[in-house]
Order: structure tokens, then C-alpha cells, then sequence
């Protein structure tokens, strides 16, 4: 199993991820194998077995919907306290260059 | 320290059970307590680094007012006073939580997770935040951004992970007990590791609310302890539907401690034979072999079982977790909060930020699971993971049709030098085979001291694993277990504290 | 189109998000609303804070399935939610928790009623999904290309939001807008979402695609439709430009394209080949909606007559014409107001009721920048003008005049009529004296009539009316003149 310069470049652009030359061939690399040992999973029969996205058995689980339920609001400031850049109430961000939907 | 009356030991040596007696009795204040702990972290944490950060005046804070309302003739409730440590993965509002990233640091969450919430409702000063690997990816707490912990019992050695701090505080008597999270093992390989008790609750027992997220599917806290009696109670305080988390299960919670003495008479044990295997370090498994027979012994009856999906059970596990990874850490993007690199565009501050802030165990689970989910290759692995996770599931039923409970090793190891498998992640997942079927099939297990290995001298750990929400059968046999193999002995470095 | 090619047909598809009007956001406590303060309807859920869980609203979840419902759509008895990956500044989480292969409604339908006929149009599919939040761009011109930076409020961001999408079954720009007007009346009927257009409550995308009969044309994307009207626009000028392409001998791939409504064009948009893989995977934080019988009982017994029974019922029941019946039956208020006037207006012709409030009461609130749930006229109260009108008791005119009073004050017209002694005269005892009196007045005029001239007859009537201050009947006085002047 192994993993191309290309693909991983692809995956890390999904990802968000600025990766240096050296990571982009250490992570081929560490993929692929990772990915080879996997093989033991791809090559289980699985005909008709169902998926597995949760080991719990619940449905409908809802909130009513009223204000301040399960948790209340935060007051402007404390939405702010945390951001690495703050213009008039607003987190601020650098210019996005294509509307990606 | 105070030398207490009716021990000659300092309190920070007691167990919680202990020690409930002595606040109860008036014999012993949750302020002395607490400060008897923060002074053994004062002396010992330079040299283990199990805490990121410590809370002291918050600590003693809550200690006096457990101690005033006991004065006024109030009753702050069964476990007040007893000081808690808490894993740093665990949202505290007003406390730097960082997850063990630098992409978190210096992050004050503007809320508090139900389980610190619930602590706290109960009396138990919380002693500081401990040190993970970066947002519980690892076995060895080396994936700390920030340093990593060391083995109580051999300094050169892992505490295990992800909870290594967690766990290392309790071994070192810098906590009387604690919080982890268990993904994939992350509370049993290092309560293994550093011969303490560590539960791992079923799926949806413990509220999510809080708990940054590594695999939404899988996470789950629970407690650690010196003693199965406090981990009960530990568990009790914890447990419990929460409106604020969705998959939090609505089932009574059971007393935990009421059936703790009821022995193992007639309890019908497997023994996994996949886990005992030649993978297994022969000091391990010749420990748990002894304590199989002494489960024997008390009355237990004990069979092999075959779990032949367990040997898929790494795989899937390190297709499911990093892929749910991959999607809960897209949002440390540096927009709302925490670290923010530069760029002229928000694609490229986003990308530089998550490359800096991010560690490269992190960064490998999230191409790994980016990977495992992106176009054409869904199918062939998430997908199938999925498939292959209801086999395992499968297989846990049918042994627990004839089984009450599975055990075997916690860990095919005991503690390993720090360094060691650091350069190989395919031999660092490895170390979890024991423990992340339990995981994947949402249920409960629980890892306990068996004695040391005879030829290093490290704990070994042995895991119990139940039916989901069957934590109480799980904790019975357990403490009927660790009476019958006597008092684990205590690491070096506890030194002999009876001044 | 007029100057389209005939043999080429026009294929369109729509997409609508609707946001729904709960009081608070799809998973979390905050208040649901538009503008305000950037940032205070907002807590740790919404901003995406590490650790934070969503917990689904269940108004929200009974109002998406209502519009399912409505649209006859098949409810699935176990619906997931999944997760869409794509980072964008104004998504906290950096995925939209939204629906994938199971959403709450499949395979419905709306009957849509054009000059063209009524063509049935399917529904593909109806799904709950969260907003996202809303980015300003700053600098030159505020739009997003040419800006400096960017500055995020996320007040907006988990709103929940029903997704509507159709079968590419329409054939014509004209067709696409009455399907949005009419689905945009039905979700104001159900009661789930204001529809402010202006506000963004409703947006649409559409698939728009020419070809040859029987040929399979390549789907153009059109995105950042707000308005009715910038949908018809989008709609008919890329019909245009691909027919136009197409008899240029080009051809049309398929692509997205932005709406500009400044300049009224489509522009198509940069996007990176690798843009739009979404990574969707089941959302492992929350659990199944399985509706029980007992849930989807209640919510269809809270589902009202809807605009196309309404309208069929009021041409049938009430004798108004389509165009009256669909501008009463637009909105939920039109037309249940519409039924109370005509019930307070006795035996009266509803067609005449309905000119009163289509042309008069609705014109003139209109203008007063007010509407039938504002003002003070009660339907009651319109009915009994309509009644005083139709038996004769004061003229149009005059009803013209009390409306406004009406309008003013929210008094009873009765009340209006007798205080200001509008009361029309209509006895022919009454007026004969009248009459006689003015007729010896003006005996030459009279004398000029019965000679054969009768331009003066219309001053006689007016001499008449001023004798009577406006109140004699025109009707009668006219009856009145050609039976004395006869003799
Ligand atoms: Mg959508
Ligand atoms: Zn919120």
C-alpha cells in the first residue's frame, strides 16, 4: 500500500494542513503502512454485516426549544475574550479569496 | 505536614475511602488535605510533570468552604474535600484547558464540562489540569505539546497515555484520584502502567458536554484510583444522563459501591485467548496467569474464549478514531480562539495556524483519517471499518452469553522508555490491542494492579471487560480480585513517608 | 424566452433554504433573529467551542417535518444526521451538521399553475441543517473579491434551516418563480418561517440547463438568489446566454455561476478542483429521528388548508375569479380575513367583498405602509361597509370616505355614516318634493329639455344633489327627472 506525493498533497489541502517538503514524504510513507496494516480489516467479509456509527441504542433525544436551554447565551465580550483578532464586535479574519459554497 | 490521628501517615499516602472517614470524624480538614497534596506536588512534580497547570488558591478555595459548611453543620455532601486532579482535555471555565496542543494555548474556556461541574457540586477541590498526549492521541504522553510525563516507578520510563498525568498523579501521591478520558485505552494502558486502578465507563454513562472531542463515538472519562472502592465512588459522582450531550444514556444509575463485597462466587470469567498470546510480554502474562488462578480460587468460573474480530480490532480502531478526528479538530482554525499564524488569506492563516499549532502525531491522525473519508476511498475504509466494528460487537455478544466478564492483559507491556517508540507509530498504535475492542463495542472495562513484573519491577495490569453499563459486576469482580492479591506495593519514589 | 430558438428546451431545478422560526437555534439555547448586535446571540455550541455537543430542537424537527408533509413528502421512519467538511470562516465548526442519504422527507410534490398549465413539479427531497454566519467584507465595495479582510458575526450561525429540493421538472424562468412563490406561501401558511425574503429567510440556487429534446444539457449551478425577482432575472438571462452559446455552435459545461444584481448577470465562479469534497460521514454526536404515529398525527392535524385547495374552494365557493382567488389566498391573513368580511357582510356578494379588500382596504394600507395584521379595521367591520354599500345606504363614493375613517380610527362604519348623516335618500316621497321645487326654479332649463335638449339634465341632477347635500340617490333623482319632465 502506498500513498503518492500527489494524494497526500490533496489530503492535506482538504485538511488545512501547510506541510514542509519532509512531512509530505514522511506522511506517503507512514500512510501507507498504516493504511497496509488496515488490510487485515479491508480483507474481513463484511457481506450483509450493517454498519456500526454508534454502540448505543437511543432515539430522539431532543431540547425543548426555549431560550437559555441546556446552556445560556454568552455576552458579547465573553464570545470575544478568546479571539486572536477583534474589529467592532467582530472576529476578525484575513480576506477569503474563493466562495467555496 | 500534620501526622493525623488514627494514621501515621501523611493524608496525601491515604485512599479517598480512608480518608472520608478522617473529614467525616473531624480528624482531618479538607484544608489540611488539600495543602498536604499541594506540598507532595511541590516536592515531586519537577521530577514526574504530571500537571500542565495547578490550581492552588481555587483548590483551597473550595477545601474551605467544604470545611466551613461542615462546620455550620451541613452536610457538603459523602465526598467532600477529597481533591481531585483532572485530566486537561476536560473544559473548566476560567482555567487555561489546552488539550496538551499549542493550538490551545492560553485558551480560557467560557464554560465548564458537566463532569468538572458535577466534582465540584460534590465538594472535591480540584487540585490542577494534567498533562495528555495533544488531544489524547498517544500511549505515552511524549505527544505533549508541552513536555512529557514521567513514570512514577522509573523516571526514564512512559506513564502510558493518553491520561499519562492522570494517571502518574495518582501513583505519585500528587492526587488521591483523578480524571482521564479513554478513546481507545487511554485510562486502563496507563492506570496499567503506573499500577493504579483506571475505568473505563460504557459509551454514553459519563456526559460528553466538555470533553474536547478526539472520536466522538468512542470518548469517554472515567476515574482513576489506588482503590476499586474509589474508583465506585469516584464513578458515582460522574455518572449520569446530561441534557447538554445527546448520546448521554437515560438509565438509574446503580449504587456502585453497594455490591463491591458480594465475591466472585459463581461468576463466570473468560480468559480472551487472542490477548494472551506470544505478543504478550512473559512477566505480564505470567502475573495475570496468577491472578486467573486465584479468581479460580475465590470461586470463579473460569473458561477460554475466542474473540477471533479482536485481531482486526487496531485496525479498525485507527480507521474510525482519526477519521471522527479529522472532522472534530477542523474547528481550531484560528478564527474564534486559540493560536492564529498569519497569512493574506484565511485559507493560508488557517493552514499555517493548524501547522505550527498542531504536533506531528496530531497532524498524522488527521491526514489519516481525512484520507480514510475523502472521495473513492470511503467505501474501502471507513466504511468498512464500520462493518467491521459490528463484528467485533458481535463477537462480544456471543461470549457474553457464556461469560460474565472477559479479562485479560491491560497492556502486552509494561511501561516502555521514554523515547522508545516514538519513531514508530505502526508499533506505538500496537500497544493498544487490549483495550480498544472494549471501546469500539461502547462498553466498560477496568484495569487493575496485579503485582509487578519480575524482570523489570514495573506494575502489570490486568483488565476486566463487561457487558455495557454492567460496570457494577465489573467493579465486583475486581474488588474481590485486588483483596485477594493484597496491597500493591508503592513505587520508589513514594519513598517511606511515616515522619 | 421569446427570442429563444425553438427547438431547444429549457430544464430547471431549484434548491431553497428556508430558515425556520423557532425561538432558538437548531442545537443550542440562543435566541433565533435577524440583525442586532454582531456576536450576543451566540454561546460556546454556536461559536464551535472544543467540547461543546449539539442537542437538536425539537420545534425545529417537527416544523421540517410539517413542510415535509405538506409537500407530500414520505417521512423516513429512521433519519440521521451527517456531517459536511469544508472550512469557510463563518462555520464555527468547520463542518455544517446537515442531512446526506436519510433526510426526514423523500419524493413529494407541488402543483404548479402556470399560463403554460399545471404541471405537477417533484420533490426531491426535504432536510434540516444548521445556518451558517455571516461574513462582512471590508474595503473597496464590500464585496468579497475585492476585499481587505473579512469580519465574522455568528448570530446567524445554527439557525436551523429545512432544505427543499426539486426535480429539474421546470421548463421556464416563469414556471421557476411561481414554484417559489407558491412554496413560499405554503411555508407561510404552515406557520414554520416569516419567509422575509428581505431578510434572507428564504434563498435559492438554481440548476439551469438548455438542450436539444431529448439530449441531456450540462447543469449550470446559479447561486445567491435572494429575492423572487433575482430568481426570475437569474433564471431568464442564463437561459439567454445558453441558447445564445449553443447557437454560436458553443457548448455549455457544467459550472456555477454567481448572481451579480447590480449588473443583472451571471459570473461564473473560481473554485479549486479539489473544492467540494464534503467528507460526508454520520454525525456521531447526535442519535436517530425515528418519528412515532403518534408524533406525525399531531403534526398533520396541525396542517391547515393550504393556497391551492384554498383558491379552488374560493372560486367554487365564493364565485371570484382566479386572479382575485389567488391574490386573497397569497397570504394566510388575505385570506381568512377575506372569509370573516364576507361573513360580517350578510347576503352580500362575495365578489363584492373581495373588490373592497383587494382594491380598497389592501391599496390604501399599502400606501399607509400598513397591513390587515396592523391596521385597525376589523373584517367584521369591512364586511358591514360592503353591506351598507350593496343595500344602497350610502353610495361607493361615500363608502370610499368612511373606509379611510375606518382606517384612521377603527370604528364601525354604522357609526361613521349616522354620525356624519351619510345616509343616502332613496324614497321617491322624499325626493319628489325636492325635485319639483328645483325643476320651478329652473323652468327655462326645463323648457330647453322638453324642447329636445337635454345637455342641462346633468345640472338639473346637480342643483339636486346640492339641495340634498350629496344624500339623494343619483339613481332615483334620474328616475325621478324622466318621469316629470315626461309630463
Ligand atoms: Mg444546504
Ligand atoms: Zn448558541
Amino acid at each position: 500500500m502506498s500513498i503518492s506525493k500527489e494524494e497526500v498533497e490533496h489530503v492535506a489541502r482538504l485538511a488545512r494542513l501547510a506541510l514542509t517538503e519532509e512531512e509530505k514524504v514522511l506522511y506517503a510513507e507512514q500512510l501507507g503502512r498504516i493504511l497496509g496494516h488496515a488490510a487485515r480489516v479491508t480483507s474481513l467479509d463484511t457481506e450483509g454485516v450493517p454498519p456500526t456509527a454508534q454502540a448505543i441504542e437511543l432515539a430522539n433525544v431532543f431540547r425543548p426549544d426555549e431560550p437559555g436551554k441546556p446552556a445560556p447565551s454568552l455576552t458579547q465580550e465573553e464570545a470575544l475574550a478568546n479571539a486572536p483578532a477583534v474589529e467592532a464586535g467582530h472576529f476578525r479574519v484575513p480576506r477569503i479569496l474563493e466562495a467555496e459554497d | 505536614m500534620s501526622a493525623t490521628p488514627g494514621s501515621a501517615r501523611p493524608p496525601w499516602t491515604l485512599t479517598a475511602t480512608e480518608l472520608i472517614g478522617l473529614l467525616r470524624s473531624g480528624d482531618l480538614s479538607a484544608t489540611e488535605l488539600t495543602q498536604s497534596l499541594l506540598e507532595r506536588i511541590e516536592q515531586v512534580d519537577r521530577d514526574v510533570r504530571a500537571y500542565i497547570t495547578v490550581t492552588p488558591e481555587r483548590a483551597l478555595a473550595r477545601a474551605a468552604a467544604v470545611d466551613r459548611a461542615r462546620a455550620a453543620g451541613e452536610d457538603p455532601g459523602p465526598l467532600a474535600g477529597v481533591p481531585v486532579a483532572v485530566k486537561d482535555i476536560i473544559a473548566t471555565k476560567g482555567v487555561r484547558t489546552t488539550a496538551g496542543s499549542r493550538i490551545l494555548d492560553n485558551y480560557i474556556p467560557p464554560y465548564s464540562a458537566t463532569v468538572a461541574e458535577r466534582l465540584d457540586a460534590a465538594g472535591l477541590p480540584m487540585l490542577g489540569k494534567t498533562n495528555l498526549d495533544e488531544f489524547a492521541m498517544g500511549s505515552s504522553t511524549e505527544n505533549s505539546a508541552w513536555f512529557p510525563t514521567r513514570n512514577p516507578w522509573d523516571l526514564g520510563r512512559v506513564p502510558g497515555g493518553s491520561s499519562g498525568g492522570s494517571a502518574a498523579a495518582v501513583a505519585a501521591g500528587e492526587a488521591v484520584w483523578s480524571i482521564g478520558t479513554d478513546t481507545g485505552g487511554s485510562i486502563r494502558q496507563p492506570a496499567s502502567l503506573c499500577g493504579v486502578v483506571g475505568l473505563k465507563p460504557t459509551y454514553g454513562l459519563v456526559s460528553r458536554s466538555g470533553l474536547i472531542a478526539f472520536a466522538s463515538s468512542l470518548d469517554q472519562a472515567g476515574p482513576f484510583a489506588r482503590s476499586v472502592a474509589d474508583a465506585a465512588l469516584l464513578l458515582q459522582v460522574m455518572a449520569g444522563r446530561d441534557p447538554r450531550d445527546s448520546t448521554s444514556l437515560p438509565n438509574p444509575v446503580p449504587d456502585y459501591s453497594a455490591h463491591l463485597d458480594d465475591g466472585v462466587e459463581g461468576l463466570r470469567v473468560g480468559v480472551v485467548s487472542q490477548l494472551m498470546g506470544e505478543g504478550v510480554q512473559a512477566g505480564v502474562r505470567q502475573r495475570v496467569q496468577e491472578a486467573i488462578t486465584l479468581l479460580g480460587k475465590l470461586g470463579a468460573e473460569v473458561g477460554e474464549v475466542s474473540l477471533p474480530t479482536f485481531d482486526a480490532g487496531i485496525d479498525v480502531y485507527y480507521l474510525i478514531a482519526p477519521a471522527e478526528a479529522s472532522a472534530n479538530l477542523a474547528r481550531f482554525d484560528g478564527v474564534r480562539y486559540g493560536l492564529r499564524v498569519d497569512g493574506e488569506d484565511v485559507a493560508k492563516m488557517n493552514s499555517r495556524t493548524r501547522a505550527e499549532g498542531f504536533g506531528a502525531e496530531v497532524k498524522r491522525r488527521i491526514m489519516l483519517g481525512t484520507y480514510a473519508l475523502s472521495a473513492g476511498y470511503y467505501d474501502a475504509y471507513y466504511g468498512k471499518a464500520q462493518k467491521a466494528r459490528t463484528l467485533i460487537i458481535h463477537d462480544f455478544a456471543r461470549a457474553y452469553e457464556d461469560f460474565d466478564v472477559l479479562l485479560s492483559p491491560t497492556s502486552p507491556t509494561t511501561a516502555f522508555a521514554i523515547g522508545e517508540k516514538t519513531q514508530d507509530p505502526l508499533t506505538m498504535y500496537l500497544s493498544d490491542v487490549c483495550t480498544v475492542p472494549t471501546s469500539l463495542a461502547g462498553a466498560t472495562a477496568i484495569s487493575i494492579p496485579c503485582g509487578v513484573a519480575p524482570e523489570d519491577g514495573l506494575p502489570v495490569g490486568l483488565q476486566l471487560m463487561g457487558r455495557a453499563l454492567d460496570e457494577v459486576t465489573v467493579l465486583r469482580a475486581a474488588h474481590a480480585l485486588e483483596e485477594e492479591l493484597g496491597p500493591m506495593p508503592h513505587p520508589p519514589l513514594w519513598g517511606s513517608p511515616s515522619e | 424566452m421569446s427570442d429563444a430558438a425553438p427547438e431547444l428546451l429549457t430544464t430547471i431545478g431549484l434548491e431553497i433554504h428556508c430558515e425556520l422560526a423557532t425561538a432558538t437555534k437548531m442545537f443550542c439555547g440562543c435566541a433565533v433573529g435577524f440583525g442586532g448586535e454582531p456576536n450576543t446571540r451566540v454561546c460556546q455550541v454556536c461559536l464551535g467551542h472544543p467540547g461543546t455537543l449539539p442537542v437538536p430542537n425539537e420545534r425545529a424537527v417537527a416544523y421540517a417535518i410539517k413542510i415535509a408533509l405538506a409537500l407530500g413528502c414520505r417521512i423516513a421512519p429512521s433519519s440521521i444526521f451527517h456531517r459536511k467538511n469544508y472550512f469557510y470562516p463563518d462555520m464555527p465548526k468547520n463542518y455544517q451538521i446537515s442531512q446526506y442519504d436519510i433526510p426526514l422527507g423523500l419524493a413529494g410534490s407541488l402543483d404548479v399553475t402556470t399560463g403554460a398549465g399545471t404541471r405537477a413539479i417533484g420533490i426531491t427531497r426535504v432536510h434540516l441543517e444548521e445556518d451558517t454566519g455571516k461574513s462582512l467584507h471590508m474595503g473597496s465595495g464590500g464585496r468579497i473579491h475585492d476585499a481587505d479582510y473579512s469580519l465574522e458575526d455568528f448570530n446567524r450561525a445554527g439557525t436551523p434551516l429545512v432544505e427543499i429540493v426539486t426535480e429539474p421538472d421546470m421548463t421556464s424562468p416563469d414556471e421557476g418563480r411561481t414554484f417559489a412563490q407558491e412554496l413560499r406561501s405554503i411555508l407561510e401558511y404552515l406557520e414554520v418561517s416569516d419567509v422575509r425574503l428581505e431578510e434572507g429567510s428564504m434563498r435559492f440556487d438554481a440548476n439551469i440547463s438548455v438542450a436539444p429534446p431529448g439530449e441531456r444539457g450540462a447543469k449550470v449551478e446559479v447561486k445567491n438568489l435572494n429575492s423572487l425577482r433575482s430568481l426570475h432575472r437569474a433564471l431568464a438571462y442564463e437561459e439567454v446566454r445558453q441558447r445564445e452559446v449553443l447557437a454560436g455552435g458553443g457548448t455549455i459545461d457544467q459550472s456555477t455561476r454567481h448572481w451579480d444584481e447590480k449588473s443583472g448577470v451571471t459570473r461564473p465562479l473560481r473554485t479549486k478542483e479539489h473544492a467540494f469534497d464534503y467528507r460526508y460521514f454520520p454525525e456521531p454526536d447526535l442519535v436517530p429521528i425515528k418519528p412515532s404515529p403518534e408524533w406525525l398525527e399531531g403534526i398533520t392535524a396541525g396542517i391547515p388548508e393550504l393556497p391551492p385547495a384554498r383558491r379552488r374552494r374560493f372560486i367554487a365557493d365564493y364565485g371570484l375569479t382566479p386572479y382575485d382567488a389567488a391574490l386573497l389566498v397569497a397570504t394566510r391573513a388575505a385570506g381568512t380575513f377575506f372569509e370573516d368580511a364576507v361573513a360580517g357582510a350578510g347576503n352580500v356578494e362575495p365578489k363584492l367583498v373581495a373588490n373592497w379588500l383587494a382594491n380598497d382596504l389592501l391599496g390604501r394600507l399599502a400606501e399607509r405602509s400598513e397591513d390587515l395584521a396592523t391596521t385597525k379595521v376589523t373584517p367584521q367591520n369591512l364586511g358591514a361597509l360592503v353591506g351598507l354599500v350593496a343595500a344602497g345606504s350610502i353610495s361607493g363614493n361615500q363608502g370610499k370616505v368612511v373606509l379611510d375613517e375606518m382606517i384612521a380610527t377603527g370604528r364601525p362604519a354604522a357609526e361613521i355614516v349616522d354620525e356624519r348623516g351619510l345616509r343616502q335618500v332613496s324614497g321617491r316621497s322624499e325626493l319628489e318634493a325636492v325635485v319639483g321645487e328645483v325643476l320651478a326654479a329652473n323652468a327655462d332649463v326645463v323648457e330647453r329639455i322638453r324642447a329636445g335638449d337635454t345637455k342641462p339634465q346633468g345640472f338639473l341632477v346637480g342643483q339636486i344633489m346640492r339641495a340634498t347635500k350629496g344624500q339623494a340617490n343619483p339613481a332615483v333623482v334620474q328616475e325621478l327627472l324622466r318621469d316629470l319632465l315626461q309630463r
